[in-house]
């Protein structure tokens, strides 16, 4: 089966986050497709360069983008929420003259339709929200 | 069709439970996680509508990992199922759509 | 075409939920697909006239509502227990289009549908 996920939590904060990525990991132990995780809301959080946890306690970022790594999943990060809560590439850093970029490798920002075509696309859709 | 609904609030905090029992059928199933779990117990405000749904036949999981977190394994309700991500997985395919209740 | 359908549960304003629920139901409308929306608990007071959110410095939400049908969003669903519990009724709605439907219609709507959205 193919499934996409919807993170729509901010890692770290609760614990939605930490359970989609599990959920991630069992469907693909099961052999499923996961088509793509979609970070809407405070889950663009998920896609942050600088989260800096201490070494005891996991980072959720790098764990997105070791499964995807893996896995070759997209990680998709919706531009809208990700500039209102400040998660830029260096091109939208550079647009809006910011003093850096801070999307991490693997992420990339897209629109709402890669939400809604996700939802076609796939035969589970699942959200993780708080 | 059936949907497979996840909760993920307590019933003590939020009455986020109770309005996914008021819309559940009798072949939904429901998955508490996280805070969710502690609609579990024998003693939360909506035992009683999570038995009648339960005497319906409804199956109502919670996730060993949270409610093993929370140290009330004890205190659950005797018809909930103890379950993990791979039955998740699972009960995601079995039903047709997931309505996550947070 | 897939059934999807968008269910929005949160009152406007204290949280962007309702808000970025709208916005990806507005953008679901290109992908002609039979999209629809139900309110439901905290959601029925999106719905709710003479909003005036101008002194938050938020966009009303109960006037972008209206548009719904322009985005080809036909099928606008209102749980009436939620509306009940909140003391609104139907007059008080910004949208006289919507279908009020009680839990055992919620439960059917919900069986019919091929994905949800939740919000």
């Amino acid at each position: 089966m193919k499934f996409s996920l919807i993170v729509q939590a901010a890692p770290h904060s609760t614990q939605a986050s930490t359970s989609a990525l599990s959920f991630a990991e069992a469907l693909l132990r099961q052999g499923h497709e996961l088509h793509r995780v979609f970070f809407y809301r405070e889950g663009v959080h998920n896609a942050s360069a600088l989260t800096a946890p201490p070494q005891d306690e996991p980072n959720l970022p790098q764990a997105w983008q070791a499964l995807a790594g893996k896995h070759q999943i997209e990680l998709i990060v919706c531009i809208a929420a990700a500039l209102r809560r400040g998660l830029l590439n260096e091109a939208e850093a550079q647009r809006y003259q910011k003093p850096s970029a801070n999307l991490a490798p693997g992420f990339i920002l897209g629109g709402l339709g890669q939400l809604l075509e996700a939802a076609v696309e796939s035969d589970r859709l699942i959200t993780f929200g708080n | 069709m059936s949907t497979l609904h996840t909760v993920n609030k307590s019933p003590f905090s939020h009455s986020t439970l109770s309005s996914c029992l008021s819309v559940c059928a009798h072949d939904d199933g429901i998955l508490l996680l996280e805070d969710g779990v502690f609609g579990a117990m024998a003693t939360s405000p909506s035992a009683q509508e999570l038995k009648n749904i339960l005497a319906r036949g409804v199956k109502v999981y919670a996730l060993r990992s949270d409610v093993r977190a929370r140290g009330i394994e004890e205190k659950l309700l005797a018809e909930i199922q103890l379950t993990d991500y791979e039955e998740f997985v699972q009960l995601s395919i079995q039903h047709r759509c997931v309505q996550s209740w947070y | 075409m897939k059934k999807i359908l968008f269910v929005s549960r949160h009152a406007p304003y204290g949280t962007s939920t309702a808000r970025e629920a709208l916005e990806a139901l507005l953008a679901a409308s290109a992908y002609g697909q039979d999209t629809q929306v139900l309110f439901m608990d905290d959601g029925v007071f999106q719905l709710l006239h003479h909003q005036e959110p101008a002194a938050l410095g938020q966009k009303s939400l109960g006037a972008s509502l209206p548009a719904l049908p322009l985005y080809d969003v036909e099928n606008i669903y209102v749980h009436c227990e939620s509306l009940r519990e909140r003391g609104i009724t139907k007059t008080e709605l910004v949208l006289d289009s919507v279908q009020i439907i009680d839990s055992q219609a919620v439960s059917r709507l919900l069986a019919q549908q091929d994905q949800l959205l939740s919000f």
